[in-house]
């Protein structure tokens, strides 16, 4: 698991630790995901899902961050560490 | 005879701005430990020395991009009621996501000092933070503390004594962008500094137009509008 399965954060099961490579978000929500931490080289781990799967719960730079599904399906990353 | 400047604490959620606001000026202003909990702006007032001081505290921000009505109250007050000092607040735990806000603040006024607040903690941790490289790279003082156990107090109103003395002079760094927005930024400085006065750094403003900032643009043009009509009245 090093680095070579490409996805979106959206994808990341419960325990994954995922790099993220790239955003297709524009606008106001783009710069509010990168002051958040979610930039590319980031890596970020997923905490938790809601029973339904979305939102999804993401840790980033020591904070857990909910995402909803329109913004992390439009997050790509790669799989570094799969628990 | 005594001067009093405003000093606006500005910074990250729960990095304790509320807890330094308090122990400072004495007031107990109810700080609870989840973001957002500051949300008026409140204000106590400190001596030190010859001088008065006014302390501001804005609400907790991750950034200052008018994403919501806590960030665009932190951003007005930091560029149109020109604090004489802005405090930038941040966790000496997380700094990585903390100075993200710092330099967004270096970028819009020049009087800043950094507070690594909670280093107690970060000690704990063992985490060490070289605090004097730090100013150099920044250009502004940075000053450890720990709001809680009012460690590091003395230093921070010297050091604030000193900036508005004119004993330390803060030299913010600038992030240099890539050719296409200086390019961008270069052509519209100009016209920026006919239209704001030149206590708002056009550089930012300048940016903030490349950005596509319309509540930024909304409030420039009713603020002007408002100096306008306050001109013509006294004409």
């Amino acid at each position: 698991m090093d680095g070579t399965k490409c996805g979106i954060l959206f994808e990341g099961k419960k325990g994954d630790f995922i790099r993220i490579t790239s955003m297709e978000i524009e606008g106001v929500m783009r710069r509010r995901l990168l002051d958040l931490g979610f930039v590319p080289g980031a890596v970020v781990e997923v905490i938790r899902k809601s029973p339904l799967g979305d939102p999804i719960a993401f840790r980033v730079s020591q904070t857990t961050i909910a995402l909803r599904k329109e913004e992390s399906t439009r997050i790509q990353g790669e799989l570094i560490q799969r628990d | 005879m005594t001067d009093t400047f405003r000093v606006a604490l500005a910074g990250n959620p729960n990095t304790g701005k509320s807890t330094l606001f308090n122990a400072l000026t004495g007031l107990k202003q109810h700080t609870g430990n989840w973001a957002g909990k500051t949300v008026s702006v409140a204000e106590g007032t400190v001596r030190h020395k010859d001088k008065q001081y006014r302390f501001i505290d804005l609400p907790g921000t991750y950034s200052i991009f008018s994403n919501s009505a806590d960030e665009e109250a932190a951003r007005n007050y930091i560029i149109f009621e020109k604090p004489d000092i802005t405090l930038v607040v941040v966790d000496a735990t997380s700094l990585e996501r903390n100075l993200n806000l710092a330099l967004q603040i270096l970028e819009m006024t020049k009087n800043v000092v950094i507070c690594i607040n909670l280093i107690d903690e970060a000690d704990k941790r063992g985490i060490t933070i070289n605090e004097r490289l730090m100013a150099r790279r920044l250009g502004v003082p940075v000053i450890k503390l720990s709001a809680r156990n009012r460690a590091g107090f003395p230093l921070l109103l010297d050091t604030i004594d000193r900036i508005v003395s004119g004993k330390i002079t803060c030299e913010p760094a600038q992030f240099k962008y890539d050719g296409e927005i200086e390019a961008g930024i270069a052509s519209l400085e100009p016209f920026v500094k006919e239209v704001v006065d030149d206590r708002i750094s056009s550089r930012w403003v300048a940016l903030r137009l490349l950005d596509g900032d319309e509540s930024l643009l909304n409030e420039l043009n009713e603020r002007l509008k408002a100096k306008e009509e306050t001109v013509c009245n006294l004409s």
